[in-house]
């Protein structure tokens, strides 16, 4: 009787999850090593916009990647043949995405960017199937050099670390910039000691300084810099001064102008809403992070009320509309997937205990990648 | 390239390789003595560094962190020693590196189960923050300049433990023959513990001496252990003398390799060629500092083993 009772209660199961026809989605992100703060960040964000839209018939399945290629690479393996996904999403660094995407979305599948944003996707390596709901990689360096332009800084010493990212970030920065350069600088991916570069720096006879140091190397390197006694200003993408890492960098970073699409003090209704939820949530203010793991949720679900995934050219085509409300006000997709967006700039200043941004201006309105072109789909 | 920038850098190098000292001691005493290859010093390195962050943001006191940060990695040294390195002592080095190397996810798990994934504030105290001029009109920071004090004082003191001290006699003797000392009646098993203890302090040490000017987060001891192995082997397995040597070596080559390498590519190439290529050769340096000395001596600067 017990024995007959559970297996009509798992046929009924079966049935009533084939009648809902779910949605399978599977995160591969970094949630452990030095990078977890990112992936903790966009996990979050993601899954509170999930839980807020109510819909039980989204089910997400989360790994983590260790920051590896091959980890990541087996995930996407797993998720797409033996859990049978319809959707990937989470990666956040470049050559991670570059090692499962055009794999993914190769056999069939979507793929929602909410971090990296490599330039060999957004040119001719773009794909149908793959949307980036965060930036291109190079836009929060062209706006910083546009930023750099109207503050009157004529001279910059630029540095970065050695790696496509990095060479992704000064290209950036130079393609806006108009004044001279006084030094550019590779350093090492992971260097933690910077006085050989500050000594360069305090010897080169620039009027500013900009760098791409993302996590553990921008915190080692402002505490440094801000020891030094070299008083340049400073311009940086917003990943040197995100939410995670300026209680770490603490007041050496207070007044430094960084360049994101994102920030809380953003004037919309979606925006005050994800601020507060997340904070009630998880008892810490969101960073840019967390709100492109909650927009790229909100894409998913706004494309999943107008189409079933089953439908790829219908469901497609609700990604493109990407009728959804950002946190970021206005949000729209450009031909080749990416954001066309505002990037606003940003400094760092002390609320209470606690260091964080506010807008003080616009740095690029509307804002496309120099991509686009090369797209051919 | 001004007098000021070169000198600036020397400095530079100094005090990267003092810090490296503080690590490369405990590792050589504890390879040199009990010949065993540690894996896992770097993950004392950044206990040192976590306690150092939460007692200065308990307490707000910098002397307070740097002892607590000593007695936490000297304490997790002992415990680690006591319940897993001790049963490794008679296996061979490659069982040593994989438990060792789990004692790294263990320690990185562990601290991110305590800590949580995002990195810790340790900031430089009041009165050693800011630049000071020194003679000829180079301008440097004061903490830096503190820790390159430290770490030479630190190294006296090593160097005077060693070589006047009952207990460092027996670990001298204890470092030659094992069997020896132990049948002289030294009790090899608390001589190893002791050891084991003093190596994890001195890399607690240089955690959050260092962690106030980097950041204190999950992994951050990994690179510096490659360079310590790169140390050691310079300076010759077992030797304070070696380790100080090799250190202020390999932290020079480092810095001044990363700093005049691209400059001096620049003479004959362009900027950006120049750079790159510059760049590259400077991260080879400290290795083909390494292969020319263990071509020179293969048993290291002051390497007596052979």
């Amino acid at each position: 009787m017990h024995l007959k009772s559970l297996a009509l209660a798992t046929a009924i199961g079966v049935l009533a999850t084939g009648a809902m026809a779910d949605t399978k989605v599977g995160m591969i992100t970094t949630l452990s090593g030095g990078g977890a703060g990112l992936g903790l960040d966009v996990r979050d964000g993601f899954m509170l916009a999930i839980n807020q839209s109510g819909r039980d018939d989204i089910e997400v399945v989360i790994e983590d990647d260790q920051r590896k290629p091959d980890i990541a690479v087996q995930l996407a393996d797993k998720m797409i043949q033996s859990e049978k996904v319809d959707v990937l999403t989470g990666i956040i660094w470049s050559n991670l995405a570059m090692a499962v995407v055009p794999a993914a979305t190769a056999q069939g599948k979507f793929y929602l960017s909410p971090n990296a944003g490599p330039s060999a996707l957004a040119g001719q390596g773009c794909h149908p199937n793959y949307f980036n709901v965060a930036w291109q990689n190079d836009n929060l360096h062209e706006a910083a050099g546009a930023y750099a332009n109207t503050a009157g800084l004529g001279n910059s010493f630029i540095l970065a670390p050695n790696y496509p990212a990095g060479k992704d970030a000064l290209t950036g920065y130079k393609r806006f910039f108009e004044g001279e350069l006084a030094g550019e600088i590779y350093t090492e991916l992971g260097q933690t000691d910077y006085a050989a570069e500050i000594a360069q720096i305090r010897a080169s006879g620039a009027d500013s300084v900009f760098f791409f140091l993302p996590g553990g190397m921008g915190i080692s390197f402002l505490k440094q810099y801000a020891d030094s006694g070299v008083d340049l200003p400073v311009v940086g993408p917003a990943f040197s001064f995100d939410q995670g890492i300026l209680q770490a960098v603490g007041p050496a970073a207070l007044g430094v102008v960084n360049t994101s699409q994102w920030n809380k003090d953003i004037d919309n209704p979606t925006n005050a809403a994800f601020v507060e939820s997340f904070v009630a949530e998880y008892d810490r203010l969101p960073s840019l992070y967390a709100s492109q793991g909650y927009d790229t949720a909100q894409l998913l679900i706004s494309a999943l009320e107008k189409a079933d995934v089953s439908d790829q050219d219908a469901f497609r085509d609700a990604l493109r509309a990407a009728d959804f409300d950002s946190t970021r006000g206005e949000f729209a997709f450009g031909s080749n997937h990416h954001p066309v967006q505002t990037i606003y700039a940003r400094e760092v200043i002390q609320e209470g205990d606690v260091f964080t941004n506010r807008i003080i201006g616009v740095a690029l309105e509307d804002h496309a990648d120099a991509y686009a072109a090369d797209c051919k789909m | 390239m001004t007098f000021i920038l070169i000198a600036e850098q020397i400095l530079n190098g100094i005090q990267f390789g003092v810090m490296l000292f503080l690590m490369a001691a405990g590792l050589t005493l504890i390879f040199g003595v009990m010949g065993l290859i540690n894996l896992a010093h770097g993950s004392l390195y950044m206990v040192g560094a976590f306690a150092a962050a939460a007692v200065a943001g308990a307490s707000g006191s910098f002397i307070l962190a740097v002892i607590a940060a000593m007695a936490a990695a000297a304490m997790a040294g002992v415990i680690v020693e006591l319940a897993v390195i001790r049963r490794l002592y008679a296996r061979d080095h490659l069982e040593q590196v994989l438990a060792t190397f789990a004692l790294i996810l263990v320690f990185s798990e562990g601290t991110r189960w305590v800590f949580g994934s995002f990195p810790l504030f340790l900031d430089i105290p009041d009165y050693l923050s800011g630049p000071v001029t020194l003679p000829a009109g180079i301008q440097y920071p004061l903490y830096r300049l503190a820790l390159i004090i430290a770490g030479l004082l630190v190294a006296i003191g090593l160097g005077l433990f060693i070589t006047r001290t009952r207990v460092g006699i027996q670990i001298r003797a204890g470092e030659n023959d094992r069997e020896m000392t132990a049948a002289l009646g030294v009790d090899i098993a608390k001589l190893y513990t002791f050891v084991f203890a003093l190596g994890a302090a001195l890399a607690g040490l240089a955690g959050a001496l260092v962690g106030a000017i980097q950041s204190v987060q999950i992994g951050m001891g990994e690179p510096v252990l490659i360079l310590a192995f790169v140390v050691i082997v310079i300076g010759g397995i077992g030797s304070i003398k070696g380790a100080l040597v090799g250190s202020l070596l390999v932290g020079l080559t480092d810095t001044l390799g990363g700093v005049f390498l691209p400059e001096f590519f620049k003479l004959f190439a362009d900027a950006d060629v120049a750079t790159a290529t510059g760049s590259a050769l400077a991260s080879m340096a400290i290795y083909v500092l390494m292969a020319c000395i263990l071509i020179w001596r293969p048993t290291g600067l002051y390497g007596a083993r052979t």
